[in-house]
């Protein structure tokens, strides 16, 4: 065995051991990122480049894309809105049932989606509980509207924000709030001079994360507003409808897709390519 | 009764814990609370500040009632006149040192360019002018203390509450800070509370000392006071004095602990302590001769522990002692752990007084 003058450095400076991996870690791994990234080029290789402007403007692709951005766009700014006292409320005071909420609040995270898109149908359909009186009172009718994009959207995607948030304020040291109230704030202040600006950051992870997510929706989407191109088609559904019709266009959709995600990555490279913590 | 500053009788219990303590501070007044970790001292920052509830008593400033468990009266901490420095500082990250200083005036209602003048002013008068745009986890932790201190006194409280405030500093810095501090408390009007466990900076900030002990004030009184006549072990080992309780008669106290020392005329009956100086002992190697010291006994050296300047014995006997001697001393006498040596004590340097 030797040790090369670089591995020394490092060694020494880090204190370090080997960090040559053991193979029963080492092939596994390169296992792991062979699944994760083999489709992924698989899309790349498969792509039919030579008409992909051409193919894209005749798939309504920024139509759905539009759509996508938009709607996904409002829901985070409802989930922000609705999310952040949600979360204080979760992370800051007690009331009997507190638990429950809290499990209700995150059951999204990990309810099928189109158990979601049923459980909003019979809300807020024609037919709901809900629905029902918004069509007689107002002559509103959500189901496979944009506006039921939104609401799916919301759904599904909000407990992530709210998750993220409530971590943050409970992981807040509370002693900088103390010292506001000494200093003359009242709670309010105290949340918006000291509070929120303290989880800034994980309150934008929150809201990036949301919005991922309402990009990406499918089932509850689907089940509760449908799939009508321009008005409801966003582009999750779009591509998986193009995969039957036009195998390039679903291809090139999903491109579309996966750009926009990895530009999210690289917005939130600080907090998770690093290896940090949220 | 009209009375300016503060009185406070407070009663807080945290689980097992009860902390039962009454202070007062006249205006322009420095308290120090004295006391080990755990007797209360924050807990009682902290119900004068409106963090924490009482469960008995009152406090009152300036004759205006703040908090009053038995009409159940509580003024929010954001309405209470008073400015706090935290042990931490607690500056916030987010902001500037100008606007953490500015933070209380402004959310007290002045606009932000008033309330950035008026934080301009005090750290101008801090001496931190030049930092006012830099964010505190580029402070040093001298400077942080100073914006601390700084962002209290920017909101003109009526009541300074100081919770440890040097203990963060490396002891340089805190020698500094601590002459700094003592000429800003001078100029403060209002009566300040100033919570710590180290004897010199109570001794040197503060015009009275409060010594609070598992959450009961045990002594009250002058630096000077509490430094020559401590009423606990806790103090006199703070002060750095031997102290005995004992009985009284007519020449002399018999110690609790076993022993007895002579001191004619001292003029009290009764329960009694006795404090004495570790450097007011003789140590010998042998039984001395006659003397003028009317109190010998003989004590096992348990230990031995060179400070700075000099070697102190810890020694066992009746009674048991703390005794400084030169290191030359040592070496002359050629002492060591386990060894037989006799003690001898002036009757001059007890004192003896009421329990």
């Amino acid at each position: 065995m030797t040790l090369d003058a670089r591995e020394r450095q490092r060694r020494a400076s880090t204190g370090g051991a080997s960090r040559r991996p053991p193979a029963p870690l080492l092939v596994p791994a390169l296992v792991g990122v062979a699944f994760l990234v083999v489709p992924l080029l698989g899309l790349l290789v498969r792509a039919p480049w030579g008409d992909a402007w051409r193919i894209l403007r005749e798939s309504q692709a920024s139509e759905a894309l539009r759509l996508s951005l938009w709607t996904s766009s409002v829901a985070t700014v409802i989930a922000l809105v609705v999310g952040v006292p949600l979360a204080w409320l979760l992370a800051r005071s007690s009331f009997p049932g507190l638990r429950l909420v809290r499990a209700l609040v995150t059951l999204p995270l990990v309810l099928p989606p189109v158990v979601g898109g049923v459980a909003l149908l019979l809300a807020f359909g024609r037919n709901g509980f809900l629905g029902r009186w918004l069509d007689e009172w107002f002559g509103l009718t959500i189901p496979f509207s944009p506006v039921a994009v939104v609401m799916a959207e919301t759904f599904v995607a909000m407990p992530f924000l709210v998750v993220t948030v409530e971590g943050a304020l409970r992981a807040a040291n509370q002693g900088y709030e103390q010292a506001a109230a000494t200093l003359g704030a009242g709670r309010m202040t105290v949340f918006r001079r000291v509070t929120l600006p303290m989880v800034a950051p994980s309150l934008a992870a929150g809201a990036v994360l949301c919005w991922a997510r309402a990009l990406g929706e499918f089932g509850a989407t689907i089940t509760f507003a449908g799939s009508f191109p321009g008005r409801t088609q966003t582009m999750p559904i779009a591509v998986y409808y193009a995969l039957e019709t036009d195998p390039d266009a679903a291809i090139l959709l999903s491109l579309v897709l996966l750009l926009v995600s990895v530009a999210i990555l690289v917005a939130l490279r600080d907090r998770w390519l690093r290896g940090g913590t949220v | 009764m009209s009375s300016r500053g503060l009185d406070a009788r407070v009663e807080v219990r945290r689980g097992g814990f009860v902390l039962d303590a009454a202070v007062r501070a006249a205006p322009g007044e420095v308290l120090a609370v004295l006391g080990p970790n755990g007797s209360g001292k924050s807990t009682l920052l902290g119900a004068v500040a409106g963090l924490v509830p009482l469960a008995g008593g009152s406090i009152r400033l300036d004759d205006v009632v703040l908090d009053d468990a038995s009409t159940g009266a509580f003024v929010e901490a954001a309405h209470r006149p008073v400015g706090f420095v935290f042990q931490d500082y607690r500056l916030f990250p987010h902001l500037s040192v100008l606007d953490n200083v500015a933070f209380s005036p402004r959310v007290r209602g002045r606009s932000r360019a008033e309330a950035r003048a008026v934080a301009a002013g005090w750290l101008e008068r801090l001496g931190l002018a030049d930092l006012s745009r830099r964010r505190p986890h580029l402070l040093s932790g001298g400077q942080a203390q100073r914006v601390a201190l700084g962002r209290a006194l920017a909101g003109s409280p009526d009541l300074l509450l100081l919770d440890e405030p040097l203990s963060a500093l490396d002891a340089r810095t805190r020698l500094d800070v601590q002459a700094e501090l003592r000429t800003h408390l001078a100029e403060f009007g209002g009566p300040s509370l100033l919570v710590t466990h180290d004897p010199l900076e109570a001794l040197v900030l503060a015009d009275r000392l409060v010594v609070l002990e598992g959450g009961r004030v045990v002594q009250e009184g002058s630096p000077a006071e509490v430094a020559r006549r401590p009423a606990t072990e806790y103090v006199a080992r703070l002060v750095g004095l031997n102290l005995y309780a004992g009985t009284a008669d007519a020449d002399g106290v018999a110690l609790e602990g076993g022993g007895r020392f002579v001191v004619p005329d001292h003029g009290e009956r009764g329960e009694v302590l006795v404090a004495l100086r570790p450097s007011a002992v003789t140590v010998s190697a042998q039984p001395p001769g006659p003397s003028s010291a009317r109190n010998t006994w003989a004590a096992t050296i348990s230990g031995l522990t060179l400070l700075t300047d000099r070697v102190r014995l810890d020694l066992d006997g009746e009674p048991s002692c703390l005794v400084d001697i030169t290191p030359a001393a040592v070496a002359d006498l050629g002492l060591s752990a386990g060894q037989r040596v006799w003690l001898s004590a002036k009757a001059v340097d007890l004192e003896v007084y009421a329990r």
